[in-house]
């Protein structure tokens, strides 16, 4: 049966077929859907870890034990997995070990465009590149067959526009899931120096086992064509190839590492003239470029952003195609909180008082656009409290104009070990963990702080309260960030505040809730707009009446907006006109 | 159909333009064609412009449109149809709902609207399809049908069978909902243009 799949739900359904029993993960666009398709299959245990390095840590653990396991997560959450990674890559597995690295070129929603390809070769370990969702599904089996065949871990590199484009997919019967039985083997997987000093030697023994097997593999095969023009390329970039030079002869890579030095040659040999298209970085090009073989690739296309099939038509063949100037101006329309937000009072009181802030990333990470712009820094998962903490020691007047935000997702993944820095070394940071108890930017995906699993399954709950006061913060507070007022008393207080301190503001994202509150009505408006620097969609000005208007069909009457008029003339529904 | 037909859907995050382009596909996939569908979430979900592509023929490669080669732009809203109108080729069909959807930053005064949207496309692009869809899917029974209203319209230029459409509702519309969007569906096909 043919049926339409994303990327993520084909690497899903390999899972399904090629006998996955573990997977974890740290939801993370473009990879989140991979987990929960996976967790649509009740023949694997899937999981929601803390960070990508535990998710990492859960799948080398269930592979050493015997089963078959899959880890998956953005590519910046490989840089939080990387300690793990690096090591494994010399003990190898029992069971087979796949992780999977979606990339963002473009940053459609990331903070960088790191090129993961540079980490299989980094790490010495095989690297799959899928072209379309038929191949991440079936990549997913030659992963457990490269894993256990040749006793390491190995890296499926996806980027958006597989992760997220639909094409047709062959289903087919799952495998068995097999499990391999437990054996102490401490010599392989206890990486004490002299252990990992034997294991170093097999890795380059793996390597040019590997190198060998390359050369032949299905996944890397040559479509010979007009010799003219040859053109080597891997993932998305051959559907822009065969789309934009259908002419071309291509090599076309799925195993990038190791590359296939011979093959590679020999297309290089029956072809005039011989291109590299890849996006990011010049992987493949610096590897054939290393062979001493003449090839053009980065001379034509940026290392930076997606391609498309115009641009490999345009650059290779040197024709120009229509210029398509943009025709009309169009103001921006860029993501928002939502009506509703519990985020948007609190980035509101930050703004009001003038405070340096410490930003991470997570949905509240908006709250750097006009009109709250209430954000000095956003670098990565956890360095709102750690960067803070900073500020603080190289500026220590800072400490009374500085908060850190975190949301509670992150705050589990990487800011618990900031907030015990601050503890530990003295600093006087206020951290405000913003808890609408899910990880929202993502699609809403449960923690260790929702009481439910990705599996469906009840859960304790982390107590922020108790985890904050066992790393020794005394000053725990909890606030409604609807109650404006209190909000504002509390920062004001915590920041002065000589000690850490920790302000808890609790509320559950408007997305996820049943709403039961009227739209908010507006009474005898003066049109100062006050209102509108929250930045609500609900409000908008009506020029001919001067007065502020509330889309009902967006409010939700959280009535955030009714606590910053000073004229009372926006008001909760059915409050009385005294 | 030997060639490859580019469909983009453009609209606002929430408007429902990644239903419609799962009933687009399913009906595609049911005519023979090859189909691929891409599309871009996670920020956008927050209110964000949001665009999807969907690309059928006998054999398809890449699942983005570039600008300039869209057969057909199904904008969800009007401000979106002018920022992709140079996606649309020059005898391209725009298929627009009337509807405006003010952003933040001219909510916020920031920035104006465009008020010439409709003249301006007029002008550009002569199969310019304006449809009320936001009017007549709430005629329908629930203005959250206003993605099926447009695939109606859409569907009087694909040569898809009307019983492959309807199969395509009754696989992608949730059951509840099925007899709602089934007359909003019609009234998007019949709409005097």
């Amino acid at each position: 049966m043919k049926i339409l799949m994303t990327g993520n739900e084909a690497i899903a359904r390999g899972a399904y077929e090629y006998g996955i029993s573990v997977a974890a993960a740290y939801p993370g666009t473009p990879s989140t859907e991979i987990l929960e398709n996976i967790a649509k299959y009740p023949e694997i245990y899937s999981q929601w870890s803390p960070n990508e390095k535990v998710a990492m840590e859960v799948g080398i653990g269930a592979a050493i034990a015997g089963a078959r396991a899959m880890v998956t997560m953005k590519m910046v959450g490989v840089n939080v997995a990387a300690d793990p990674l690096f090591t494994v890559a010399y003990t190898g597995v029992r069971g087979g070990l796949v992780l999977v690295s979606a990339d963002d070129p473009g940053m459609h929603s990331s903070q960088n465009e790191q090129d993961n390809r540079y980490y299989a070769a980094f790490a010495k370990i095989p690297l799959l590149e899928p072209s379309n969702s038929q191949e991440c599904k079936e990549m997913v089996g030659l992963a457990m067959t490269i894993s256990e065949n040749f006793d390491t871990p190995v890296m499926i590199r996806t980027t958006t526009r597989i992760a997220h484009s639909q094409s047709e997919v062959e289903l087919k019967e799952p495998s068995e899931r097999p499990i391999k039985a437990y054996e102490k083997d401490a010599l392989k997987y206890v990486m004490l120096p002299a252990h990992g000093r034997a294991r170093r030697l097999a890795v380059e023994a793996r390597d040019k086992r590997l190198s060998e097997y390359t050369e032949s593999v299905e996944v890397n095969s040559i479509e010979m064509n007009d010799p003219a023009i040859g053109i080597i390329t891997s993932g998305i970039s051959y559907q822009y190839v065969k789309e934009g030079v259908p002419r071309a002869s291509v090599l076309k890579l799925g195993l990038t590492n190791p590359l296939p030095k011979r093959l590679i040659r020999d297309f290089a040999s029956q072809v005039e003239k011989l291109f590299v298209v890849e996006e990011l970085e010049p992987y493949i090009e610096n590897a054939i470029k290393a062979l001493g073989i003449k090839v053009t690739g980065k001379e034509l296309f940026p290392s930076y952003g997606e391609l498309s099939a115009r641009d490999v038509r345009e650059k290779i063949t040197g024709v120009p195609g229509p210029n398509l100037e943009v025709p009309f101006q169009s103001p921006m329309r860029p993501p928002v909180m939502c009506p509703g937000c519990p985020h948007r009072g609190v980035f509101y009181v930050l703004h009001q008082l003038k405070l340096i802030v410490s930003g991470d990333i997570g949905c509240y990470t908006l709250g750097a656009g006009a009109p709250l712009e209430a954000i000095d820094t956003t670098i990565c998962m956890g360095a709102s409290i750690s960067g803070a903490l900073g500020m603080e020691k190289a500026h220590p007047e800072l400490a009374e104009k500085m908060v850190a935000v975190i949301g509670d997702s992150t705050f589990c993944h990487s800011g618990v070990t900031g907030l015990m820095d601050v503890v530990y070394n003295g600093g006087n940071t206020t951290v405000i963990i913003l808890d609408n108890s899910i990880t929202a930017m993502t699609g809403h995906q449960d923690n260790p702080s929702t009481g439910k699993t990705l599996m469906g399954q009840p859960a304790p709950k982390v107590d922020f309260v108790a985890l904050c006061k066992a790393l020794g913060v005394k000053r725990v507070t909890e606030v409604d960030p609807f109650d404006l007022d209190r909000v504002k008393e509390v920062v004001k207080t915590e920041v002065a505040a000589k000690e850490p301190s920790v302000i808890i503001t609790r509320r559950p994202c408007a997305l996820i809730i049943k709403n039961t509150e009227k739209p908010v009505e507006v009474q005898e408006c003066t049109g100062c707009k006050v209102c509108l620097k929250l930045g609500c969609p609900a409000l908008s000005f009506d020029e001919e009446s001067k007065t502020v208007l509330v889309d009902t069909s967006l409010c939700t009457g959280c009535g955030v907006c009714t606590k910053v008029c000073k004229f009372n003339a926006l008001r909760k529904a059915g409050e009385s006109n005294e | 159909m030997s060639k490859i037909t580019n469909v983009l859907l453009v609209g606002v995050g929430g408007q429902g333009t990644i239903l419609a382009s799962k009933i687009l596909t399913h009906a595609a996939l049911a005519q023979g064609y090859q189909v691929k569908m891409s599309e871009i979430h996670g920020m956008s979900q927050r209110g964000g412009s949001v665009v999807t592509q969907v690309r059928m023929g006998e054999e398809v490669y890449s699942p983005v449109i570039d600008p300039g080669e869209a057969d057909f732009i199904v904008a969800f809203e009007l401000l979106e149809a002018y920022r992709w109108a140079h996606f649309l080729r020059r005898d391209g069909v725009l298929i627009v709902n009337n509807q405006k959807i003010v952003p933040l930053p001219v909510l916020i005064g920031k920035a104006q609207y465009p008020a010439t949207i409709i003249n301006d496309l007029k002008e550009k692009f002569s199969k310019f399809v304006e449809i009320p869809a936001y009017q007549l899917a709430s005629e329908a029974g629930t203005s959250k049908s206003t993605n099926v209203v447009l695939m109606g319209t859409l569907s009087r230029y694909m040569d898809f069978p009307e019983e492959v459409w309807q199969a395509a509702m009754e696989a992608r519309v949730p059951a509840k909902f099925l007899e709602v969007n089934q007359r909003a569906f019609v009234l998007g096909k019949q709409f005097d243009i």
